[in-house]
């Protein structure tokens, strides 16, 4: 367990959490200031991919700026504290549904366990040798490609 | 590759925070809350405090001593969450700030805790966390003094920042670097408050707006909103604010020795002792402003923000870019 | 071993919260607030793929920088279109926005 690692996942906790709280709570306001955990995981997760002026710039605007923003106009409106009035439509299984759908997309086309393999080969095939999934899987010595 | 164990890291990042912690308690609360007194006391034509300690320098642990055994209340209906959490953010977000800091040099490398690359981006970036805290100390209190008081302070608060973030820009572009280090080394044979002013002016002036002190203190002044965002906060919780509020001004008065009277350079003394005769200077300068000028009215402070800072900045920025870029290549 | 892989269901797995939120949500200031998830969703995956597949380059962080300030943009806007509106309609709640509704 490397230090990265730990910091990953400890960030992607965080910011998943605070993710939940933002998008499920009743409380209009708890909801806001939940955006704040979320954000500064993003940070954290900025940081560990070596770019850290994006991670001073999105604490600047978007913890300090945006959220802010956010929390004015929540102060403003009658949003409040949310708790008179219901706050999810009717949409919610379907919607739910359709989020899980998306999400699930995205992390097939991350590749799963073959996503590692996937740049690879793209990389052999740019270095000019003609590229055959057949070929490829022959030679990682997988059966079922070979017929 | 040479790089440290995470758990070294953690240990160094553990001890620097009770180091920092200790500092900033001491020097700027402590320190702060009696240089106040005494200071007040002087232009007021009165001596302060004389009771505690010798010429009374103990008052501030008479003062804690004090807030450490009062009670606790919350209000009734008020949102113990975000009330609560509120005491935290304040002074987090003003002790996060002094990770930048240079406060000497020795001759292993400078006194800082860590030279981020990005160093003054960072200290622009934790100062504007403190607005949130606020604006959840106002909502929290369920009081219609305290949330006036929140939203008022977080909109002076944001609308100072941006004359603040041009003249950091300024300075970057004249040093070239965001790291405060390099920007002390570039000023070994001239300061920064010989070239850029009116820089130096604009940042003071929105340094203490920032950090809500007179004359833009309307929001949190005894005879205008009661104690405005932190009305309802007794005890530790209070002492806890004013470590933030307190804590803010002296990383301000901080890097403006850092961005503008060269850091720790100085012949004869030690470096440390430079950067903190430089410092108190800048923190009597705020003292003596305070007991002098009137109090601005909340859109006087508004529109001299908007009116008059930020169009001077940036035009004191379009003038400097020109020098470094046209006349000095 | 943190791989490209991690950083890209972090992502998506924000994204989906993001989307749930904008689609359930009735007020909408929470709306907006998913919406802000969803931007930082597609930044983490700008940044990711520019440290993994171009290491050398920064392209991918200017691209990220662009969207960050897109996204303080149009949350500035929205929410000056949602107080506008609540000073019209008294009401902040998307299912009671029918004026244009036929």
């Amino acid at each position: 367990m490397t230090g990265e690692a730990i910091a990953f996942y400890v960030l992607a906790a965080i910011t998943l959490a605070s993710g939940i709280v933002v998008v499920t709570s009743p409380n209009l306001v708890h909801s806001a200031v939940a955006l704040i955990p979320a954000l500064l995981g993003v940070t954290g997760v900025y940081i560990l991919l070596n770019a850290e002026f994006l991670a001073g710039i999105q604490v600047l605007i978007y913890a300090g700026g945006i959220t802010v923003l956010i929390l004015f106009v929540i102060m403003l409106t009658e949003g409040g504290t949310g708790l008179r009035v219901r706050q999810r439509n009717e949409q919610g299984p379907i919607a739910a549904a359709v989020a899980a759908a998306v999400a699930a997309l995205f992390v097939a086309l991350a590749g799963g366990r073959r996503g590692r393999g996937r740049f690879r080969r793209t990389r052999r095939a740019r270095s000019g040798r003609v590229f055959s999934a057949r070929t490829c899987c022959c030679s990682r010595g997988r059966r079922s490609c070979c017929s | 590759m040479g790089v440290t164990p995470w758990y070294l890291e953690a240990l160094r990042a553990v001890v620097g925070t009770i180091i920092i912690f200790s500092g900033v308690a001491v020097v700027a609360a402590m320190l702060g809350v009696l240089l106040e007194r005494k200071i007040s006391g002087w232009i007021q034509s009165r001596i302060g405090p004389t009771h505690v300690g010798p010429r009374g320098l103990l008052q501030t642990v008479a003062d804690t001593i004090k807030l450490l055994q009062k009670e606790y209340i919350v209000p009734q209906n008020a949102d113990a969450v975000i009330f609560a959490s509120a005491v935290v953010i304040v002074p987090l977000a003003a002790l996060l700030d002094y990770v930048v800091v240079p406060v000497g040099t020795t001759r292993w490398g400078p006194l800082i805790f860590r030279d981020l690359n990005i160093g003054v981006l960072y200290f622009a970036a934790t100062s504007s966390l403190i607005v949130v805290g606020i604006l959840m100390a106002g909502w929290g209190s369920n009081n219609k003094y305290a949330l006036l008081g929140g939203l008022r302070s977080a909109a002076q608060m944001v609308s100072y920042e941006i004359p603040i973030g041009l003249v950091l820009i300024t300075i970057s572009l004249l040093a070239g670097s965001l790291s405060t280090v390099t920007i002390v080394n570039m000023q070994t044979h001239l300061w920064f408050i010989v070239s850029q002013p009116v820089s130096f002016l604009i940042f003071l002036t929105a340094a203490t707006a920032e950090v809500n002190r007179a004359p833009f203190d309307l929001v949190e002044a005894e005879s205008e909103l009661v104690a405005g965002y932190f009305s309802e906060y007794t005890g530790m919780r209070f002492a806890l604010f004013q470590l933030g509020e307190y804590g803010e001004m002296f990383a301000m008065a901080a890097l403006a020795v850092t961005l503008f009277l060269g850091g720790w350079h100085g012949p004869g003394l030690p470096s440390v002792v430079w950067f903190l005769i430089k410092l108190y200077a800048l923190i009597f300068v705020f003292m003596w402003v305070r007991w002098t000028y009137p109090r601005f009215r909340i859109d006087q402070l508004l529109g001299f923000s908007w009116k008059v800072l930020i169009p001077v900045a940036l035009l004191n920025l379009v003038v400097t870019a020109y020098f470094v870029t046209v006349v000095h290549r | 071993m943190i791989t490209l892989t991690h950083y890209l269901v972090l992502s998506a797995l924000l994204f989906g919260l993001g989307l749930y939120a904008v689609l359930t949500r009735r007020n909408a200031v929470a709306m907006l607030m998913g919406i802000e998830l969803m931007l930082n969703a597609a930044n983490i995956n700008l940044v990711a793929f520019n440290k993994y597949a171009a290491p050398g380059a920064i392209q991918g962080q200017i691209f990220a920088l662009i969207v960050i300030t897109l996204a303080a943009c149009e949350a500035a806007v929205g929410l000056a279109l949602i107080l506008a509106a609540y000073r019209r309609f008294e009401t902040t709640y998307v299912d009671d926005l029918t004026l244009m509704k036929w």
